[in-house]
């Protein structure tokens, strides 16, 4: 089964691990997924299966051309539609549903999402500056402080730090491990912290992280 | 709205043995402690006494969590415990205290005589919740 869906954060909520320490853990409402698309290296150019996430309730439904895109899957309309790039497509067949059954108790997951937005965030918060110290006379508080010499370089480096939006952006958290599978709730319970907001969309997927060895016993 | 089966999640995990106290009283908390593997790979626990005055409870839900403090050889030690934890093998009110505020953190500055308590002279309301292990008797009930 496909170890990749699409979910909604529910929020965060903890448990009690084996050894008794508390364990904080995201709850994801993932799923189920119907396939509407297949796509393979003949007529794309690359093999991936589309599918969607939370069925559209709107009394009109979605727009004519992507109404047209889910009929012809044979599918109802769903708000949310992401591609999984696969090897060999061919084992999914159209309107099979992704669900959360395909993750174990123990994989290791990256989960993608749109960061909360900062907006127009300062030195201190969007680049670790230390900034200056509140009291005692100090008229340095949370100001970027010099941005480099003068006459030589006459310019400032690449990449350095400045004020700028921060956040409401794509951020992938790497390996998180999956704690635990509610597959009747369609409920994955992942350990630590997932980008967005409570009901913010994200995507779960196998990591790309190499994992370390097992311990040779 | 919350998530009906994620309150389903967290309230499974509740323990409905936790006997009904506040800060101010004393209480022994039974902490489980692992022992180090029997020769066939079982882990072994014994049970470690923690006994204090509550001197704070904080959170709610699942997240609860209370602190016990005692002094320990002359030296002030605190502990903060999960109040749903299943590291806790037991749970004793041994006395209740009077206090009247929430937070006692005025107990770390003193010590000896001036670190005590109130015995609360009022049974408390008795809560639905048996306690696994009951507390002792309320002293003028």
């Amino acid at each position: 089964m496909l170890k990749a869906i699409i979910g909604k954060k529910i929020r965060m909520t903890q448990a009690f691990g084996q050894d008794g320490r508390v364990v904080a853990l995201t709850a994801i409402q993932a799923g189920p997924c119907p396939i509407v698309q297949i796509k393979t290296p003949d007529r794309d150019g690359y093999g991936a299966i589309q599918v969607g996430y939370e069925p559209d309730r709107r009394t009109r439904g979605p727009k004519q051309p992507i109404a047209g895109h889910f009929q012809k899957a044979g599918v109802k309309p769903h708000r949310i539609l992401r591609e999984f790039r696969l090897d060999s497509p061919e084992e999914y067949q159209i309107g099979q549903n992704v669900t959360v059954a395909g993750f174990e108790p123990g994989d290791r997951v990256d989960v993608s999402g749109i960061s909360k937005g900062r907006g127009f965030a300062g030195v201190v918060t969007k680049h670790n500056f230390r900034g200056g110290r509140d009291t005692h006379g100090s008229m340095f508080h949370r100001a970027p402080g010099s941005i480099g010499a003068s006459s030589w370089p006459s310019r400032v480096f690449k990449g350095h730090g400045l004020p700028g939006h921060l956040g409401a952006k794509k951020t992938t958290v790497q390996s998180l491990e999956v704690h635990q599978v509610d597959a009747e709730n369609h409920i994955l319970y992942v350990r630590g912290a997932v980008p967005g907001p409570s009901g913010g969309i994200v995507v779960v997927r196998a990591t790309t992280k190499s994992q370390p060895r097992p311990k040779a016993k | 709205m919350d998530h009906p089966a994620l309150r389903e999640f967290e309230k499974n995990q509740l323990r409905k043995d936790v006997p009904p106290f506040s800060p101010g009283d004393t209480v022994r908390v039974g902490v489980r402690v692992q022992e180090g593997v029997t020769k066939e790979g079982k882990e072994r626990y014994r049970t470690q006494a923690f006994e204090g005055i509550v001197i704070r409870r904080s959170g709610g839900g699942l997240g609860e969590t209370f602190t016990v403090r005692k002094i320990s050889y002359g030296v002030g030690v605190e502990r903060t415990f999960p109040l749903h934890s299943p590291q806790i093998a037991s749970l004793e009110v041994l006395r209740l205290g009077h206090v009247r505020r929430a937070k006692l953190y005025y107990l770390r500055d003193r010590k000896g005589k001036a670190a005590r308590v109130r015995e609360r002279r009022r049974t408390v309301k008795t809560s639905k919740a048996a306690p696994k292990s009951a507390p002792e008797t309320s002293p003028d009930s």
